[in-house]
């Protein structure tokens, strides 16, 4: 029996064509309406409201919080200031990704970290000798991201705070009516916006309140669709789908480093110790093997394909999840593994996994795409992600 | 006399002008392009025409716009962001409604609800269209060869148009024949029982025409919807985010970084013609621009009898162009609403408010609608294409306010006469009793009205007699006869002096394929 999230009572009744899906054992929505254009269209024209509440959190406190987590991420944990939010994967000792999530610097001591997997395990394993609680908030804790152009106009009529004042990756505490909250400007669409963590007790007060204060906004509740396309554009990656946790991975050649994921930038050189630190150092200074790269689909040649066979150009409303083939000079260099047409830019996009050296931007690729039935090749042309990053985001 | 010189001057900065403008940027042309309003767009602006709300204020929903444009002028970067619109609504008189939905299954549903035969009627004639609107829309994106001519481009362009019409096979081949010759009534009458049904379909093909649902011709329009849906992916029928002025600024601002300039309040008095050649333009300042190449934005009437002296121009050119119907006939009503309005065939707040409410209750409505309008009145019962701009994007409006747009057939230019201030009131009060009917709360949302007659829409867009698409969208003046034929493939007699509006091939809504055609054919390019 799945689970079902704390928002549940209220998202269940909009999920008109039910269409659920397995998230994290939750049972969620993939979208509210039959398909997730307007959905979509909200999260990049005015507000989606997101349920994200199957993500694993978990509050570590005690003196030895820091240690543990820097022990832990690749990010330095020293640097995290309270009210301050880190993006970050963490590693196994060879390097190789195990997951990836947040950290947040609660103040007082106390740390919230979210994960795609369960990381429970994980977190202990590390934590021998020190002094530190860790405790599984996952049920306890529900979330709501409200993700758009307007998401800030609506939470600051909701919470009467002022928001425009809490920068990128940040977070404060406040209330929505008499709710009390937290909310932090990140989330997982490259767009501005927010998610607020809530005691899962009080949810359903929450989701009410920012639905009323959304409408005169057009806030839009918004399944998994809707945000599966936009991380595409915003080159945001996802366990399972374009990376093997190296913990599930039944073969080596499914882990990956960070900076064979495009998460490099995420990896402190300069912080003590820390899982994998010393496999890390070496891919530096040897260069990666892989790189994760966007890949930008020639739509002439695209067309071309289906016009052969005398069709329009056909391309699925929702996000894939696959593996397809990518080739340069005949050989193949790589594979892709999610991929959607872009509304916003108007471009078919597909993330990508290539070997060195063909990762270069701009560099000509062929990706494989199944037309009637048959294998063809679509040109393709390298891009550096994110693909769609509106100045909103950060400012 | 200014010591600005250009390669190219675009007259008027409607969105094929702008188009133009891009394209001739794109290719190392020093342009200008000249407005003469204080904003760009021509009829596709967005202006707040009452404090706080902003308005589509003729032009309302993308339609056509050329996915080839998209991508050359990288739009999507300079600010195109097209919304869904999902849903068509028809109320009836009988407290009924008439759905089309965004899911197909939901829309067969709902019709069957109406009749079981239309229902499955419906996918079969979904199928013949899409088959003949890829036939036909390879023709959207070529210059118009003339079947007359045997000059070699024009026989290779008609023999790349045969090719498409045997694709077609001889069934749909007579289907396509139908649909260029009769009327959308009859022809959807071959297919649909359902009256309101019916109804709804063949308003597209009137839309902008001077012709009613029972008015041979009137079918040919509906292909272009289906074209539409051809280019699916690049929602080539939606909302532009910001209104359609959204999509004129988009393109300008293309245009611009491609290094085109753009004066708004620059008006041209006249395009300097010298020995059978264009020199450049004056402004009704007294300024004179000094370009080897004009590119007139305006209809067919001003190209050839206003921008230029008819002295330059052969007899059978400026006949042709006199004889080029205009006849505008439709108007628009703007209001700002306070709240929503509630339909009494669908209460409450639902999705059916998010898309267009079409008032076409039956073929009979719409024929009787066209009956006043012959005779020189404008519709008491009007034809209304209705959306809620607010509700797909709600920046359009204060939080909670609303903007409505609807689009009215048929509101003659030649109206008996013609038309005053009065007049225009008592077309707005038709307008709102008409769909108080079906939404009887309407009249006590409206904060402010603005009504747009043919007359107005000449007067502050400067289409001729007001048609929204540069001259009828009727067979006898598209293709290789539009505007006149012989001169259909974006030239004029002068040396330099170019058509680009969308009185040339393939001409209205905003396609911006007369702009892009004109500037290829302007560079070499095709």
């Amino acid at each position: 029996m799945l689970k079902t999230s704390p928002f549940h009572p209220r998202t269940a009744p909009l999920v008109r064509a039910q269409t659920w899906r397995r998230w994290s054992g939750y049972q969620m929505a993939s979208a509210y309406d039959p398909h997730p254009d307007r959905e979509y269209a909200a999260i990049r024209s005015s507000a989606a409201l997101i349920d994200v509440s199957p993500l694993y959190k978990y509050r570590i406190q005690g003196k030895d919080a820091v240690r543990l987590l820097d022990r832990t991420i690749t990010r330095d944990m020293t640097k995290l200031k309270p009210g301050q939010v880190y993006y970050t994967p963490w590693c196994d000792a060879e390097g190789k990704v195990i997951d990836d999530g947040t950290v947040t610097n609660l103040g007082g001591g106390g740390y919230r970290l979210t994960s795609a997997d369960s990381s429970f395990r994980w977190l202990h394993m590390n934590a021998v000798g020190l002094e530190v609680e860790i405790e599984d908030i996952s049920e306890r804790v529900g979330a709501l991201s409200i993700q758009g152009p307007l998401s800030r106009a609506i939470l600051s009529a909701a919470t009467g705070a002022d928001l425009s004042s809490l920068k990128y990756f940040r977070m404060i505490e406040t209330r929505v009516r008499d709710t009390p909250v937290a909310v932090s400007r990140t989330g997982y669409t490259g767009d501005l916006g927010y998610e607020v963590w809530v005691d899962a007790a009080r949810a359903v007060e929450l989701w009410d309140a920012l639905m009323e204060a959304g409408k005169p906004y057009g806030i839009t509740p918004t399944g998994v669709w809707g945000m599966d396309i936009a991380r595409i554009e915003a080159g945001l990656i996802m366990l399972d789908v374009d990376y093997f946790s190296s913990h599930h991975a039944l073969i080596e050649s499914r882990k990956s480093t960070p900076y064979e994921i495009n998460l490099g930038w995420a990896v402190s050189p300069e912080k003590g110790p820390f899982n994998g630190h010393r496999a890390l150092a070496a891919e530096r200074k040897r260069g990666p093997a892989w790189g994760f790269v966007g890949l930008e689909v020639d739509w002439d040649s695209f067309e071309r394909l289906f016009r052969a066979r005398g069709l329009p150009p056909q391309i699925p409303n929702i996000a894939w999840r696959a593996s397809a083939p990518v080739y340069r000079n005949g050989a193949q260099v790589g594979y892709a593994t999610s991929g959607c047409w872009s509304p916003i830019l108007k471009k078919s996009l597909a993330l990508a996994h290539l070997r060195s050296p063909h990762f270069a931007p701009r560099t000509a690729v062929r990706l494989e795409v199944t037309v009637e039935h048959h294998r063809k090749l679509a040109n393709a042309v390298v891009r550096k992600l994110p693909f769609y990053d509106p100045e909103r985001k950060k400012a | 006399m200014s010591i600005q010189r250009y390669d190219a001057i675009i007259v008027g900065g409607g969105h094929n002008g702008l188009v133009a403008a891009a394209y001739l940027a794109r290719a190392g042309r020093k342009t200008l392009v000249l407005e003469r309003r204080p904003v760009i767009g021509g009829a596709a602006v967005t202006e707040e025409v009452f404090p706080g709300f902003k308005f589509s204020v003729f032009s309302y929903v993308v339609s056509l716009l050329r996915p080839e444009i998209i991508r050359d002028l990288d739009l999507p970067k300079h600010g195109l962001q097209i919304l869904p619109l999902e849903s068509t609504v028809t109320p009836l008189d009988n407290g009924d409604y008439l759905a089309s939905w965004s899911d197909p299954d939901e829309t067969r549903r709902e019709l069957s609800r109406h009749s079981q035969r239309d229902a499955d009627a419906s996918s079969v004639f979904g199928r013949l269209m899409h088959h003949m609107a890829m036939a036909v829309k390879p023709i959207l994106g070529m210059v118009p060869p003339d079947p007359a001519s045997l000059s070699p481009g024009d026989l290779a362009g008609l023999l790349k148009l045969g090719g498409h019409f045997r694709s077609l096979g001889p069934e749909r081949f007579h289907a396509l024949h139908k649909l260029m010759t009769m009327s959308s009534a009859d022809y959807l009458d071959e297919w649909f029982e359902f009256d309101p049904l019916k109804a709804t379909k063949s308003a597209s093909g009137i839309i902008g025409t001077f012709l009613g649902p029972r008015s041979p011709g009137s079918a040919y329009v509906l292909l272009h919807h289906h074209m539409g849906e051809i280019d699916g992916a690049f929602r080539a029928w939606g909302f532009q985010k910001g209104g359609t002025g959204a999509i004129s600024d988009a393109i300008a601002a293309a245009a611009v970084a491609h290094g085109a300039e753009i004066r708004t309040g620059a008006a041209v008095e006249r395009v300097l013609v010298r020995d059978g050649r264009t020199t450049g333009v004056a402004l009704s300042s007294g300024e004179e621009i000094a370009a080897g190449t004009v590119v007139s934005g305006l209809d067919p009437r001003l190209t050839f009898t206003r921008l230029v002296e008819t002295k330059e121009l052969p007899s059978d050119l400026i006949e042709g162009v006199r004889r080029y119907k205009f006849r505008g006939s439709s108007g628009k009503v703007n209001l700002a609403l306070s709240g929503l309005p509630k339909f009494t065939c669908m209460p409450g707040e639902g999705p059916h408010l998010r898309g267009a409410v079409s008032i076409s209750p039956s073929i009979d409505y719409l024929e009787r609608a066209y009956d006043d309008a012959k005779y020189g009145e404008f519709s008491r019962n009007p034809y209304m294409d209705i959306v809620i701009p607010s509700m797909i994007d709600p920046q359009m409006a204060p939080p909670g306010k609303h903007v409505m747009s609807i689009f009215v057939q048929y509101a003659p230019y030649h109206l008996n006469g013609g038309w005053t201030p009065q007049k225009r009131d008592a077309f707005g009060d038709a307008v709102v009793k008409t769909l108080a009917r079906y939404a009887p709360n309407i009249e006590s949302l409206i904060l402010h009205r603005q009504v747009i007659t043919p007359d107005d829409i000449e007067r502050i867009t400067g289409l001729s007699e007001g048609n929204i698409f540069q001259g009828e969208l009727a067979l006898q003046q598209l293709f290789f006869l539009r505007p006149v034929p012989e001169w259909a493939k974006y030239r004029t007699p002068i040396h330099g002096y170019w058509q680009c509006g969308a009185g040339t091939h393939p001409g209205g809504g905003i396609m911006g394929a007369s702009g892009r055609l004109a500037a290829l054919e302007i560079v070499g390019m095709q």
